[in-house]
């Protein structure tokens, strides 16, 4: 039952995907062009590769009921470690894609023990560490610094038909996310930390250290990121930490209908959240839409797709409260946990291949 | 999600009192921004003697009201359980439409304050609604507010602000008593004090406790009779009005550029955080909110004094913000009898606490 | 942790295996000499500046505080400050300083006249009155016809919305003529080049890139002249062995990173003290509270700034404080102009010309027309000094603050709404 609930969710997420496809391809059509050409679904898809990557990992560490305010930070410093380690060389490459991840990880290894051993809050640990990160890099790099490899630069730029490399990267990211929390001990006992981290330890799920990989993941997915946009710029750039990714990620894993309260949601709809972010994006910026009037619609929507999801969830619990006490705790080891089956996911992977 | 399970909820109530017991015996974390305020100032008072002169305590005070006004605002959101993080747009736009709607002139003040006023409720009142009657988690409707407020003033002024403040407009923020020892008594200082007195009464009252135990416990406080969403709307409002307020004091002090607001809501829940006052609702004071804002005014006046480079600063800033909020829980943690229960927040309400381990 | 192993085998598999797929990038980025891009190519090993500065070589690119000087290109700012540029002096913005002109009979054409602007933002004053005067002049010239369509994106202050919107401009193959104003200077450049090897004419204004593959480069002389403007008039206008302090916006920005780094230049061969420097986010009231601070504990003689947004606060710290005004270093934007008369303080307007945003237009409807534009057009940037500050504050009377007063805009047809009801 509750299964079926929850897969309402994800696929509610894909029909305002849809439903904004249409609208949009409509007024598009309106002004004499084409919202399916090719040009236009590259950009969409390009658009959402670097916001998806981040929301992956946010969504990990939502579903623990936790945030990571820092992840704008990682992806900036991610950048400068990138450049700076391949420093033009093409043999450099994996050692810079390996530096990176690590660092990235460092942090997030850094921002879990912090949640869970020291009991800080994770909106303080990250709001900080955020500050830190923002204050190394403010001190160690005045501007742009390193340079990306020609190589390299393809994972930016290079496309599979109309997918863009990028987005293949983040839509195979997405599938390995769904899987990691379908099928993986820990990925089920996020959901169960998520639920009630008292239940989860209560039966035996180290919390702690589920909470530590969730952060480690966000993190690494935000260095991914940061490895995209530095094959993007072609070097590394510090003040990408300006742009926001954090609240925008939480944003786009909300609108993809994962509780913040953590328990519930899935990869699957944080995808389709991220792809309706773009895919407005794309639409508006074909039509010309003033730039601010972006972020009032934004917020709107974020508001409206929340309180959507809301209302069905006090609908359903109505009906069934009993089944929703024990949702995570209930299943013990060999997981099969509620998370969205996911249609459209399979299919815009095939695409990809 | 504002149903909790009946046998859940008894059982987090127990834990709770307990919890709530040990934390007025020990203070639940207040001591430390306390100390930490001393430690600050006794810092840049051995660095700068001369910053304890009464002119420069005020002129400190005089930068510092505004933050205090916010993190009071922002304490009675957090303390019955939510967020708001429409502030720092919020007192952006409050500037911005003063400076617009003035236009530099000075018989337009007044009726331009009610309209501000009037915009500080309506924001609050669609915060707090959202939130309570459509159960949006707070974080995603102040956040939406967040976007509406900075894409919408911007839509309207065309990316930049225009116009005008009168100088009417900039004497509460800029002015104050000329009189000796202290040079001026700035207006701020007084309607800081007036909000403080105001604050600590409201919260003696039965309306604070309501706040709080709200914040504790939204099913005791339903069954005892608080109207929960009531309350919790009218958090909203005031911690609008709080951030209206704010902003006069802001466009006050230093006139208006297109900046203004940026970041406060963080350093404002920094500000209640570091006061003690717990994410997730049911305690800390009032006072000590102020404290923390107070202490990270003083923070910022330290780098100053300590020449530290500009670059660095916010990684100090973070480094400490932890490193007190980490001591403050250890704190908290310490008279618990169980040790396999750890602290306060997560029990607490859980449907509620935004960050929890 | 198997996530991790399965992201590394993901993305090296997917590097490995895309060798042979399309690309938007351009593959020729052979370092490009006689890169026209004053700004910002010392941090980019692969260009060469003017290829004789051995300084600009970027393997130093992250340490050293001088990073961010090429002498070359301070020198020569400073000396293009007093050459009489080309063209007509009533029309600054179609003034060039030592234009190289190039042929653009290749652009030429009737067919396509959709023109296409990919925005950084406009979210600060200055960006805001020079769009508005952007606008009115593509309706002086959808009017007359000389372009069809005006296509804009506005990246909001980030690089890679701007990659995006850039990519998004040259796939749709729309675009008779590409304007780009780019949000930072190195991280745009391969999205520019690849913008260039499309085939449209491309133009680029303000901050620069990192190659020369466009057309033409517009900008003011820049930073360094900027930075240096304000400086020197501290310089001389105060005893030695005053005290200036530093108010910067934020670090690591190119064009703001010059003008500091010119500053420091001439402060270096002065008397004068520098008390700090510090960043304010262009934010007033932090401003206020810094020079406050600043006060409390000494003199504050002159103050330097990187750019005049929040001038005015800085001022009534002063004020506040009972203290003399200091020799101020602001911008030509109205509210400070009006603080300046007012008070009739020492001071200076240095100016980044925001009549440039003109410029971008009518270069492209010369490469339309198949007309010579410079290779790297250099507008006049003049400072307002007391002198002529009278004159600009009464041609601009009708402004609100936080206008600029060279926004240069008086003789279009919009004049004076567009600019008053923003």
């Amino acid at each position: 039952m509750a299964a079926r609930r929850r897969l309402g969710t994800t696929e509610l997420v894909y029909i305002a995907l849809l439903g904004v496809v249409v609208v949009g391809g409509i007024l598009v059509a309106l002004q004499g062009r084409n919202l399916f050409s090719t040009a236009n679904t590259v950009d969409m898809l390009g658009r959402s590769s670097l916001l998806g990557m981040v929301a992956l990992g946010q969504t990990l560490v939502i579903l623990c009921r936790s945030l990571d305010l820092s992840v704008g930070y990682v992806v900036a410093l991610s950048t400068l470690v990138a450049a700076t380690t391949m420093d033009g060389d093409p043999a450099r490459v994996p050692l810079g894609i390996a530096v990176t991840l690590l660092v990235a990880g460092a942090i997030g290894l850094a921002n879990g023990l912090i949640i869970s051993v020291l009991k800080v809050n994770p909106f303080i640990t990250t709001l900080g560490m955020g500050l830190i990160i923002k204050g190394y890099l403010d001190t160690q790099f005045k501007g742009p610094a390193g340079a990306v490899p020609e190589g390299f630069r393809q994972f930016g730029y290079s496309r599979i038909g109309f997918v863009p490399l990028s987005a293949a990267v983040m839509l195979a990211m997405a599938v390995a996310g769904i899987l990691y929390l379908r099928k993986s001990r820990t990925g089920f006992h996020m959901y169960a930390v998520g639920g009630s981290a008292d239940v989860a330890r209560m039966s035996g799920i180290r919390t702690g250290r589920v909470m530590v990989t969730a952060h480690v993941i966000c993190a690494m997915t935000a260095g991914v990121a940061g490895l995209l946009l530095a094959a993007r710029f072609g070097t590394g750039n510090a003040l990408v930490y300006d742009d926001g990714y954090e609240l925008d990620s939480i944003a786009a894993v909300v609108l993809g209908g994962t509780f913040l309260m953590g328990g519930r949601g899935g990869v699957a709809g944080t995808l389709g959240g991220v792809l309706i972010l773009a895919e407005l994006d794309t639409v508006f910026n074909i039509l010309g839409v003033d730039a601010f009037f972006k972020d009032v619609l934004r917020g709107v929507i974020i508001i409206a797709a929340v309180a959507i999801y809301a209302r069905r969830r006090l609908d359903v619990r109505a009906s069934r409260r009993r089944f929703d006490g024990d949702g995570g705790a209930g299943g013990g080891s060999p997981p099969d946990p509620p998370p969205n089956r996911d249609g459209p996911v399979s299919t815009e992977q095939g695409g990809a291949r | 999600m504002t149903l909790t399970k009946p046998g859940q909820a008894a059982g987090a109530s127990v834990r709770t009192r307990l919890a709530d017991v040990a934390g007025r015996l020990f203070g639940g974390g207040s001591p430390t921004v306390f100390a930490l305020l001393v430690v600050v100032f006794v810092v840049i008072f051995v660095m700068n003697p001369s910053f304890a002169e009464p002119p420069s305590m005020m002129a400190f005070l005089k930068k510092a009201a505004p933050l205090v006004i916010l993190a009071v605002g922002q304490y009675f959101v957090i303390v019955c359980g939510e967020l708001d993080l429409s502030v720092g747009s919020l007192v952006g736009a409050q500037v911005v439409i003063a400076a617009a709607l003035i236009d530099g002139e000075e018989s337009r003040t007044v009726p331009v304050l009610f309209v501000m006023l009037a915009f500080g409720i309506l924001v609050g009142l669609v915060n707090g609604l959202i939130t309570t009657l459509l159960k949006v988690h707070s974080l995603i409707t102040t956040l939406g507010m967040m976007l509406v407020l900075y894409g919408a003033i911007r839509l309207w002024t065309g990316g930049a602000p225009t116009g005008a403040l009168s100088e009417a407009f900039r004497q509460p923020g800029r002015g104050g008593i000329d009189m000796p020892v202290v040079r001026q008594l700035p207006w701020s200082l007084v309607i800081l004090f007036a909000v403080v007195v105001a604050a600590v009464v409201l919260m003696r009252g039965s309306y604070g406790r309501t706040l709080i135990a709200t914040g504790d416990n939204e099913k005791t406080a339903m069954f005892s009779g608080a109207r929960v969403w009531q309350v919790r709307t009218s958090a909203f409002v005031l911690s609008s009005v709080m951030a209206s307020l704010a902003g006069v004091l802001i466009g006050g002090f230093a006139g208006v550029t297109a900046q203004v607001g940026q970041g406060l809501e963080f350093t404002a829940i920094t500000a209640v955080v570091l006061g003690g006052v717990v994410l997730g609702g049911g305690r800390g004071t009032v006072v000590a909110a102020m404290a923390g804002a107070l202490t990270i005014e003083a923070l910022f006046t330290l780098f100053n004094q300590m020449a530290l480079p500009s670059t660095i600063r916010p990684a100090v800033q973070g480094v400490i913000i932890i490193a007190a909020v980490a001591y403050a829980a250890r704190e908290r943690a310490r008279p618990g009898p169980h040790t396999q229960t750890p602290p306060a927040p997560p029990e607490q309400n859980p449907d509620r606490d935004p960050a929890v381990t | 942790m198997r996530k991790t192993r399965v992201l590394l085998a993901a993305a090296a598999t997917a590097a490995l295996t895309l060798a042979a797929c399309t690309t938007d990038e351009p593959t020729e980025t052979a370092p490009e000499d006689d890169a026209p891009a004053e700004e910002g190519q010392e941090e980019e090993p692969e260009d060469s500046d003017d290829g004789d500065d051995p300084a600009d070589d970027g393997e130093s690119a992250d340490e050293g505080d001088g990073e961010w000087f090429v002498r070359a290109d301070y020198e020569r700012q400073l000396e293009q400050r007093d050459i009489e540029p080309e063209g007509p002096a009533d029309q600054p913005w179609l003034q060039a300083i030592d234009p190289e002109w190039v042929d653009t009979a290749e652009h030429a054409q009737d067919e396509n006249r959709t023109l296409c602007f990919s925005n950084a933002s406009v979210s600060n004053p200055w960006r805001v009155t020079g769009w508005i005067t952007m606008q009115q002049q593509v309706d002086v010239y959808t009017d007359s016809g000389e372009i069809d369509d005006f296509r804009v994106s506005d990246a909001a202050d980030d690089d890679n919305q701007q990659i995006s919107d850039i990519q998004a401009f040259i796939d749709s193959g729309d675009c008779g003529a590409l304007i780009v104003s780019p949000s930072t200077t190195a991280t745009l450049t391969p999205a520019v080049e690849a913008a260039c090897d499309s085939g449209i004419p491309v133009i680029v204004f303000d901050r620069g890139v990192n190659t020369d593959c466009m057309v033409t480069f517009i900008h003011p002389i820049g930073g360094y002249a900027y930075g240096a403007d304000g400086a020197e008039f501290l310089a001389e206008n105060l005893e030695p062995g005053s005290s200036v302090l530093a108010l910067r916006i934020l670090p690591g920005v190119d064009v703001l990173e010059h003008r500091w780094a010119a500053a420091q230049q001439i402060f270096a061969d002065s008397d004068l003290e520098i008390l700090g420097n510090e960043f304010t986010d262009g934010d007033g009231a932090q401003i206020k509270d810094i020079v406050t601070q600043y006060l409390q504990r000494g003199d504050v003689d002159g103050i330097w700034m990187d750019a005049g947004d929040g001038a005015v606060a800085a001022v009534e710290a002063f004020e506040d404080t009972g203290n003399d005004y200091p020799v101020m270093m602001g911008e030509d934007e109205l509210s400070f102009m009006r603080k300046w008369e007012e008070t009739g303080m020492t001071a200076i307007a240095p100016v980044y010309s925001n009549f440039q945003w003109r410029t971008p237009i009518e270069a492209a409807v010369n490469i339309w027309n198949g007309e010579e534009v410079p290779a790297e057009w250099v507008l006049p940037q003049e400072p307002i000094t007391d002198a002529d500050r009278g004159d600009f504050l009464e041609r601009n009377d009708e402004m609100p603050s936080l206008h600029y007063a060279k926004f240069g805009g008086e003789d279009l047809p919009g004049y004076p709404e567009a600019w008053q009801d923003r």
